[in-house]
Protein backbone atom coordinates (compact mmCIF):
# COMPACT_ATOMS: atom_id res chain seq x y z
CA UNK A 1 0.00 0.00 0.00
CA UNK A 2 1.66 3.19 -1.17
CA UNK A 3 -1.05 5.61 0.01
CA UNK A 4 -0.87 6.88 3.58
CA UNK A 5 -2.77 9.36 5.70
CA UNK A 6 0.34 10.50 7.62
CA UNK A 7 4.07 10.64 6.99
CA UNK A 8 4.50 8.94 10.37
CA UNK A 9 3.10 5.74 8.82
CA UNK A 10 6.26 5.61 6.71
CA UNK A 11 8.52 5.02 9.74
CA UNK A 12 10.08 1.55 9.77
CA UNK A 13 9.98 -1.31 7.26
CA UNK A 14 13.37 -0.33 5.89
CA UNK A 15 15.18 -2.45 3.29
CA UNK A 16 18.16 -4.78 3.70
CA UNK A 17 20.72 -4.67 0.89
CA UNK A 18 23.43 -7.25 0.25
CA UNK A 19 26.87 -5.65 0.14
CA UNK A 20 28.86 -8.90 0.28
CA UNK A 21 31.10 -7.69 -2.52
CA UNK A 22 32.81 -5.64 0.22
CA UNK A 23 33.33 -8.69 2.45
CA UNK A 24 36.98 -9.65 3.02
CA UNK A 25 35.88 -13.25 3.57
CA UNK A 26 34.08 -15.13 0.75
CA UNK A 27 32.25 -17.28 3.32
CA UNK A 28 30.81 -14.25 5.09
CA UNK A 29 27.81 -12.43 3.69
CA UNK A 30 27.26 -8.80 4.73
CA UNK A 31 23.91 -7.01 4.55
CA UNK A 32 23.09 -3.41 5.45
CA UNK A 33 19.78 -2.17 6.83
CA UNK A 34 19.15 1.25 5.33
CA UNK A 35 17.59 3.30 8.10
CA UNK A 36 18.12 6.46 6.07
CA UNK A 37 14.97 5.40 4.22
CA UNK A 38 12.85 6.58 7.16
CA UNK A 39 10.94 9.81 6.40
CA UNK A 40 13.02 11.94 8.80
CA UNK A 41 16.13 10.43 7.23
CA UNK A 42 17.49 8.30 10.07
CA UNK A 43 17.04 5.34 12.38
CA UNK A 44 16.05 7.82 15.10
CA UNK A 45 12.57 8.26 13.64
CA UNK A 46 11.73 4.97 15.33
CA UNK A 47 12.55 5.89 18.95
CA UNK A 48 11.28 9.45 18.38
CA UNK A 49 7.81 8.21 17.43
CA UNK A 50 7.82 5.46 20.07
CA UNK A 51 8.82 7.81 22.90
CA UNK A 52 6.17 10.37 21.95
CA UNK A 53 3.42 7.79 21.58
CA UNK A 54 4.34 6.27 24.94
CA UNK A 55 4.28 9.71 26.60
CA UNK A 56 0.83 10.32 25.05
CA UNK A 57 -0.41 7.00 26.45
CA UNK A 58 1.00 7.89 29.86
CA UNK A 59 -0.80 11.25 29.79
CA UNK A 60 2.49 13.18 29.92
CA UNK A 61 1.81 15.18 26.73
CA UNK A 62 -0.95 17.78 26.69
CA UNK A 63 -1.84 19.34 23.32
CA UNK A 64 0.68 22.07 22.52
CA UNK A 65 3.21 20.74 25.07
CA UNK A 66 6.91 21.67 24.92
CA UNK A 67 9.51 18.90 24.76
CA UNK A 68 13.24 19.10 25.54
CA UNK A 69 15.87 16.66 24.28
CA UNK A 70 19.68 16.45 24.03
CA UNK A 71 20.71 15.19 20.60
CA UNK A 72 23.68 15.32 18.28
CA UNK A 73 21.10 15.67 15.52
CA UNK A 74 19.19 12.65 14.35
CA UNK A 75 16.94 12.14 17.38
CA UNK A 76 16.28 15.86 17.38
CA UNK A 77 15.31 15.74 13.71
CA UNK A 78 13.06 12.69 14.22
CA UNK A 79 11.38 14.29 17.24
CA UNK A 80 11.03 17.61 15.38
CA UNK A 81 9.24 15.87 12.52
CA UNK A 82 6.88 13.98 14.84
CA UNK A 83 6.27 17.12 16.94
CA UNK A 84 5.40 19.11 13.80
CA UNK A 85 2.84 16.54 12.75
CA UNK A 86 1.33 16.31 16.22
CA UNK A 87 1.47 19.98 17.18
CA UNK A 88 4.10 19.94 19.96
CA UNK A 89 6.97 22.37 20.46
CA UNK A 90 10.52 21.03 20.63
CA UNK A 91 13.73 22.40 22.09
CA UNK A 92 16.86 20.46 21.13
CA UNK A 93 20.14 20.75 23.03
CA UNK A 94 22.66 20.36 20.22
CA UNK A 95 26.48 20.39 20.45
CA UNK A 96 27.78 23.35 18.43
CA UNK A 97 30.02 21.16 16.23
CA UNK A 98 27.48 19.08 14.32
CA UNK A 99 27.22 19.37 10.54
CA UNK A 100 25.31 22.40 9.30
CA UNK A 101 22.68 20.22 7.65
CA UNK A 102 21.59 18.79 11.00
CA UNK A 103 20.93 22.28 12.28
CA UNK A 104 19.08 23.21 9.07
CA UNK A 105 16.83 20.15 9.26
CA UNK A 106 15.86 20.97 12.83
CA UNK A 107 14.86 24.42 11.59
CA UNK A 108 12.86 22.90 8.71
CA UNK A 109 10.63 21.24 11.27
CA UNK A 110 10.45 24.29 13.52
CA UNK A 111 12.54 23.06 16.44
CA UNK A 112 14.32 25.54 18.68
CA UNK A 113 18.06 24.92 19.05
CA UNK A 114 19.88 25.37 22.37
CA UNK A 115 23.64 25.10 21.81
CA UNK A 116 25.96 23.17 24.10
CA UNK A 117 29.77 23.47 23.90
CA UNK A 118 31.12 21.43 20.98
CA UNK A 119 34.22 20.51 22.95
CA UNK A 120 32.03 18.57 25.40
CA UNK A 121 30.37 16.48 22.66
CA UNK A 122 27.15 14.63 23.36
CA UNK A 123 28.11 14.35 27.02
CA UNK A 124 27.89 18.14 27.29
CA UNK A 125 24.48 18.19 25.55
CA UNK A 126 23.20 15.54 27.95
CA UNK A 127 24.49 17.46 30.96
CA UNK A 128 22.95 20.77 29.84
CA UNK A 129 19.61 19.16 28.96
CA UNK A 130 19.40 17.47 32.35
CA UNK A 131 19.98 20.72 34.20
CA UNK A 132 17.45 22.57 31.98
CA UNK A 133 14.91 19.81 32.63
CA UNK A 134 15.33 20.33 36.35
CA UNK A 135 14.85 24.08 36.01
CA UNK A 136 11.79 23.63 33.78
CA UNK A 137 9.55 20.87 35.10
CA UNK A 138 6.85 22.18 32.72
CA UNK A 139 8.88 20.89 29.74
CA UNK A 140 8.47 17.21 28.91
CA UNK A 141 11.86 15.52 29.02
CA UNK A 142 11.63 12.22 27.10
CA UNK A 143 15.38 11.65 27.49
CA UNK A 144 16.35 9.03 24.91
CA UNK A 145 19.28 7.76 27.03
CA UNK A 146 16.96 6.54 29.79
CA UNK A 147 13.62 6.01 28.01
CA UNK A 148 12.65 2.32 27.68
CA UNK A 149 10.53 3.21 24.62
CA UNK A 150 13.84 3.81 22.77
CA UNK A 151 15.14 0.20 22.86
CA UNK A 152 11.55 -1.07 22.65
CA UNK A 153 11.09 0.65 19.28
CA UNK A 154 14.04 -1.42 18.02
CA UNK A 155 12.89 -4.61 19.75
CA UNK A 156 9.43 -4.34 18.18
CA UNK A 157 10.47 -2.81 14.86
CA UNK A 158 14.07 -2.95 13.66
CA UNK A 159 14.78 -6.38 15.18
CA UNK A 160 11.63 -8.11 13.91
CA UNK A 161 12.25 -6.80 10.43
CA UNK A 162 15.85 -8.03 10.47
CA UNK A 163 14.94 -11.50 11.74
CA UNK A 164 12.00 -11.79 9.34
CA UNK A 165 14.07 -10.67 6.34
CA UNK A 166 17.29 -12.48 7.30
CA UNK A 167 16.66 -15.41 9.67
CA UNK A 168 20.10 -16.78 8.76
CA UNK A 169 21.80 -13.86 10.58
CA UNK A 170 24.80 -14.85 12.75
CA UNK A 171 26.21 -11.41 13.70
CA UNK A 172 24.61 -8.02 14.27
CA UNK A 173 26.75 -4.84 14.14
CA UNK A 174 25.60 -1.31 15.00
CA UNK A 175 26.92 1.98 16.28
CA UNK A 176 26.78 2.69 20.01
CA UNK A 177 25.23 6.03 20.97
CA UNK A 178 22.30 5.83 23.35
CA UNK A 179 22.61 2.02 22.91
CA UNK A 180 18.89 1.84 21.97
CA UNK A 181 19.51 0.00 18.68
CA UNK A 182 21.99 -2.49 20.17
CA UNK A 183 19.90 -3.24 23.27
CA UNK A 184 16.58 -3.52 21.43
CA UNK A 185 17.81 -5.50 18.44
CA UNK A 186 20.36 -7.52 20.42
CA UNK A 187 17.80 -8.62 23.02
CA UNK A 188 15.29 -9.69 20.37
CA UNK A 189 17.81 -11.58 18.25
CA UNK A 190 19.32 -13.43 21.23
CA UNK A 191 15.79 -14.41 22.36
CA UNK A 192 15.12 -15.92 18.94
CA UNK A 193 18.58 -17.25 18.25
CA UNK A 194 20.95 -17.24 21.25
CA UNK A 195 24.05 -17.90 19.16
CA UNK A 196 23.79 -14.55 17.37
CA UNK A 197 26.70 -12.26 18.30
CA UNK A 198 26.17 -8.55 18.90
CA UNK A 199 29.00 -6.16 18.07
CA UNK A 200 29.07 -2.48 19.02
CA UNK A 201 31.08 0.12 17.13
CA UNK A 202 31.94 3.42 18.76
CA UNK A 203 33.75 6.56 17.61
CA UNK A 204 37.01 7.56 19.31
CA UNK A 205 36.27 9.52 22.46
CA UNK A 206 38.35 12.51 21.41
CA UNK A 207 38.12 15.90 23.04
CA UNK A 208 34.92 15.34 24.97
CA UNK A 209 36.66 13.16 27.53
CA UNK A 210 39.44 15.72 27.92
CA UNK A 211 36.89 18.07 29.45
CA UNK A 212 36.03 15.66 32.26
CA UNK A 213 37.25 16.79 35.64
CA UNK A 214 36.78 13.47 37.32
CA UNK A 215 35.60 10.00 36.55
CA UNK A 216 32.24 10.56 38.14
CA UNK A 217 31.47 12.92 35.25
CA UNK A 218 31.52 9.79 33.08
CA UNK A 219 28.30 8.45 31.72
CA UNK A 220 26.78 5.11 30.88
CA UNK A 221 23.23 5.38 29.45
CA UNK A 222 20.63 4.00 31.88
CA UNK A 223 19.00 2.01 29.05
CA UNK A 224 22.37 0.26 28.52
CA UNK A 225 22.67 -0.69 32.18
CA UNK A 226 18.99 -1.62 32.60
CA UNK A 227 18.98 -3.54 29.32
CA UNK A 228 21.89 -5.69 30.51
CA UNK A 229 24.21 -4.20 27.89
CA UNK A 230 27.36 -5.61 29.38
CA UNK A 231 26.02 -9.18 29.19
CA UNK A 232 24.41 -8.60 25.80
CA UNK A 233 27.35 -7.29 23.81
CA UNK A 234 29.94 -9.75 22.55
CA UNK A 235 32.39 -7.13 21.37
CA UNK A 236 32.84 -3.36 21.47
CA UNK A 237 35.34 -1.79 19.15
CA UNK A 238 36.47 1.73 18.25
CA UNK A 239 36.50 2.81 14.61
CA UNK A 240 38.30 6.05 13.79
CA UNK A 241 37.33 8.70 11.24
CA UNK A 242 39.73 7.52 8.52
CA UNK A 243 38.28 3.99 8.41
CA UNK A 244 34.78 5.42 8.67
CA UNK A 245 35.24 7.68 5.69
CA UNK A 246 37.07 5.10 3.59
CA UNK A 247 34.25 2.57 4.09
CA UNK A 248 31.60 5.24 3.49
CA UNK A 249 33.27 5.84 0.12
CA UNK A 250 33.39 2.12 -0.66
CA UNK A 251 29.63 1.95 -0.11
CA UNK A 252 29.11 4.78 -2.57
CA UNK A 253 30.88 2.60 -5.18
CA UNK A 254 27.91 0.25 -4.75
CA UNK A 255 25.51 3.15 -5.18
CA UNK A 256 24.77 3.37 -1.46
CA UNK A 257 24.89 6.95 -0.24
CA UNK A 258 25.15 6.68 3.53
CA UNK A 259 26.25 8.83 6.46
CA UNK A 260 29.72 8.62 7.96
CA UNK A 261 28.69 6.49 10.94
CA UNK A 262 27.57 3.86 8.41
CA UNK A 263 31.16 3.60 7.24
CA UNK A 264 32.18 3.04 10.86
CA UNK A 265 29.58 0.28 11.27
CA UNK A 266 30.74 -1.31 8.00
CA UNK A 267 34.35 -1.18 9.20
CA UNK A 268 33.16 -3.07 12.29
CA UNK A 269 31.34 -5.61 10.10
CA UNK A 270 34.49 -6.10 7.99
CA UNK A 271 36.57 -6.63 11.14
CA UNK A 272 33.99 -9.16 12.30
CA UNK A 273 34.05 -10.94 8.91
CA UNK A 274 37.83 -11.34 9.23
CA UNK A 275 37.59 -13.00 12.64
CA UNK A 276 34.94 -15.60 11.79
CA UNK A 277 35.07 -18.61 9.50
CA UNK A 278 31.66 -18.12 7.93
CA UNK A 279 28.40 -16.33 8.68
CA UNK A 280 25.88 -13.67 7.81
CA UNK A 281 26.42 -10.19 9.23
CA UNK A 282 23.70 -7.54 9.32
CA UNK A 283 24.77 -3.99 10.12
CA UNK A 284 22.79 -0.81 10.49
CA UNK A 285 23.17 2.29 8.37
CA UNK A 286 21.84 4.95 10.74
CA UNK A 287 21.31 7.59 8.07
CA UNK A 288 21.90 8.64 4.48
CA UNK A 289 24.70 10.84 3.24
CA UNK A 290 22.64 13.98 2.68
CA UNK A 291 23.43 15.60 6.01
CA UNK A 292 27.19 15.25 5.43
CA UNK A 293 27.56 16.73 1.93
CA UNK A 294 29.01 19.90 3.44
CA UNK A 295 31.87 17.84 4.92
CA UNK A 296 33.11 16.82 1.43
CA UNK A 297 33.38 13.29 2.79
CA UNK A 298 33.15 11.66 -0.66
CA UNK A 299 35.02 14.12 -2.84
CA UNK A 300 37.55 15.91 -0.64
CA UNK A 301 41.19 15.00 -0.07
CA UNK A 302 41.03 12.15 2.45
CA UNK A 303 43.50 13.69 4.91
CA UNK A 304 41.63 17.00 4.97
CA UNK A 305 38.28 15.23 5.32
CA UNK A 306 39.60 13.12 8.21
CA UNK A 307 40.89 16.23 9.99
CA UNK A 308 37.49 17.91 9.59
CA UNK A 309 35.67 14.79 10.75
CA UNK A 310 37.70 14.88 13.96
CA UNK A 311 36.09 18.23 14.75
CA UNK A 312 32.57 17.09 13.88
CA UNK A 313 30.09 14.78 15.53
CA UNK A 314 28.93 12.22 13.02
CA UNK A 315 27.51 9.47 15.22
CA UNK B 1 55.84 -7.82 28.62
CA UNK B 2 56.08 -4.05 28.39
CA UNK B 3 53.42 -2.10 26.52
CA UNK B 4 52.38 1.48 25.92
CA UNK B 5 49.45 2.75 27.97
CA UNK B 6 47.63 5.93 26.93
CA UNK B 7 46.15 7.87 29.81
CA UNK B 8 43.15 10.21 29.66
CA UNK B 9 43.70 13.87 30.56
CA UNK B 10 42.19 13.47 34.00
CA UNK B 11 44.65 10.74 35.03
CA UNK B 12 47.76 12.52 33.75
CA UNK B 13 48.35 14.62 36.87
CA UNK B 14 48.64 11.33 38.78
CA UNK B 15 51.34 10.16 36.31
CA UNK B 16 53.62 13.20 36.48
CA UNK B 17 51.69 14.78 33.60
CA UNK B 18 52.50 12.02 31.13
CA UNK B 19 50.00 11.13 28.38
CA UNK B 20 51.70 7.85 27.53
CA UNK B 21 53.48 5.57 29.99
CA UNK B 22 54.87 2.07 29.73
CA UNK B 23 53.72 -0.68 32.02
CA UNK B 24 54.51 -4.36 32.33
CA UNK B 25 52.21 -7.33 32.67
CA UNK B 26 50.95 -10.36 30.78
CA UNK B 27 47.31 -9.43 31.28
CA UNK B 28 45.33 -6.20 31.53
CA UNK B 29 44.85 -6.86 35.26
CA UNK B 30 48.59 -7.24 35.90
CA UNK B 31 49.26 -4.16 33.81
CA UNK B 32 46.82 -1.99 35.75
CA UNK B 33 48.13 -3.28 39.07
CA UNK B 34 51.71 -2.43 38.03
CA UNK B 35 50.57 0.97 36.80
CA UNK B 36 49.07 1.69 40.22
CA UNK B 37 52.33 0.62 41.88
CA UNK B 38 54.34 2.99 39.67
CA UNK B 39 51.88 5.86 40.11
CA UNK B 40 50.18 5.44 43.50
CA UNK B 41 48.02 8.54 42.91
CA UNK B 42 46.10 6.50 40.30
CA UNK B 43 45.05 4.09 43.05
CA UNK B 44 41.27 3.86 43.37
CA UNK B 45 40.61 5.53 40.01
CA UNK B 46 40.80 2.43 37.80
CA UNK B 47 39.79 -0.47 39.98
CA UNK B 48 37.13 -0.74 42.67
CA UNK B 49 37.91 -2.06 46.14
CA UNK B 50 36.63 -5.43 44.94
CA UNK B 51 39.26 -5.36 42.20
CA UNK B 52 36.94 -4.93 39.20
CA UNK B 53 37.04 -2.11 36.67
CA UNK B 54 35.53 1.19 37.79
CA UNK B 55 32.10 1.63 36.17
CA UNK B 56 33.07 4.78 34.27
CA UNK B 57 36.43 3.48 33.08
CA UNK B 58 36.83 1.79 29.71
CA UNK B 59 40.10 0.02 28.94
CA UNK B 60 40.87 -0.76 25.32
CA UNK B 61 43.37 -3.28 24.02
CA UNK B 62 44.24 -1.74 20.69
CA UNK B 63 40.68 -0.83 19.57
CA UNK B 64 38.70 -3.36 21.62
CA UNK B 65 37.01 -2.71 24.96
CA UNK B 66 38.45 -5.37 27.30
CA UNK B 67 35.07 -5.76 29.06
CA UNK B 68 34.04 -7.77 25.99
CA UNK B 69 37.29 -9.67 25.64
CA UNK B 70 38.45 -11.44 28.82
CA UNK B 71 38.11 -8.38 31.05
CA UNK B 72 41.11 -8.13 33.43
CA UNK B 73 42.33 -11.55 32.25
CA UNK B 74 42.70 -10.31 28.66
CA UNK B 75 46.19 -11.29 27.44
CA UNK B 76 48.54 -8.54 26.34
CA UNK B 77 51.23 -9.07 23.67
CA UNK B 78 54.32 -7.19 22.60
CA UNK B 79 53.44 -4.21 20.41
CA UNK B 80 49.89 -3.85 21.74
CA UNK B 81 48.61 -0.47 22.82
CA UNK B 82 46.37 -0.10 25.84
CA UNK B 83 44.16 2.97 26.21
CA UNK B 84 42.28 4.02 29.31
CA UNK B 85 39.27 6.25 28.71
CA UNK B 86 36.37 7.52 30.78
CA UNK B 87 32.94 6.31 29.59
CA UNK B 88 30.94 9.14 28.04
CA UNK B 89 27.67 9.47 26.18
CA UNK B 90 27.96 8.31 22.57
CA UNK B 91 28.57 10.70 19.75
CA UNK B 92 31.32 12.44 21.67
CA UNK B 93 34.06 12.94 19.22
Amino acid sequence: MARHSSVLDLIGETPLVDVSSLSPNPRVQILVKLEGQNPGGSVKDRPALAMIEQAEKDGRLEPGATLLEPSSGNTGIGLAMVCRVKGYHLKVVLPSNVSVERRQLLQVFGAEIIESPGSEGSNGAVRLARSLAEEHPEWVFLYQYANPANPRAHFEGTAREIYRDCPEITHFVAGLGTSGTLIGVGTYLKDKKPEVEVWAVEPPAGEAVDGLRNLDDGYVPPIFTEGGGEELLDRKTIVGPRDSIEWTRRLAELGIFAGISTGAALAGAVKCAKTIDSGVIVFVSADGGWKYLSTDAWTGDIDAVVERAKQTIYF
Amino acid sequence: MSVEVRLPTLLRPAANGKAVVTATGGTIGELLANLQRSYPAIQGQLLTNEGSLHRFVNVYLNDDDVRYLDRLDTRVSEGDTVSILPAVAGGAH
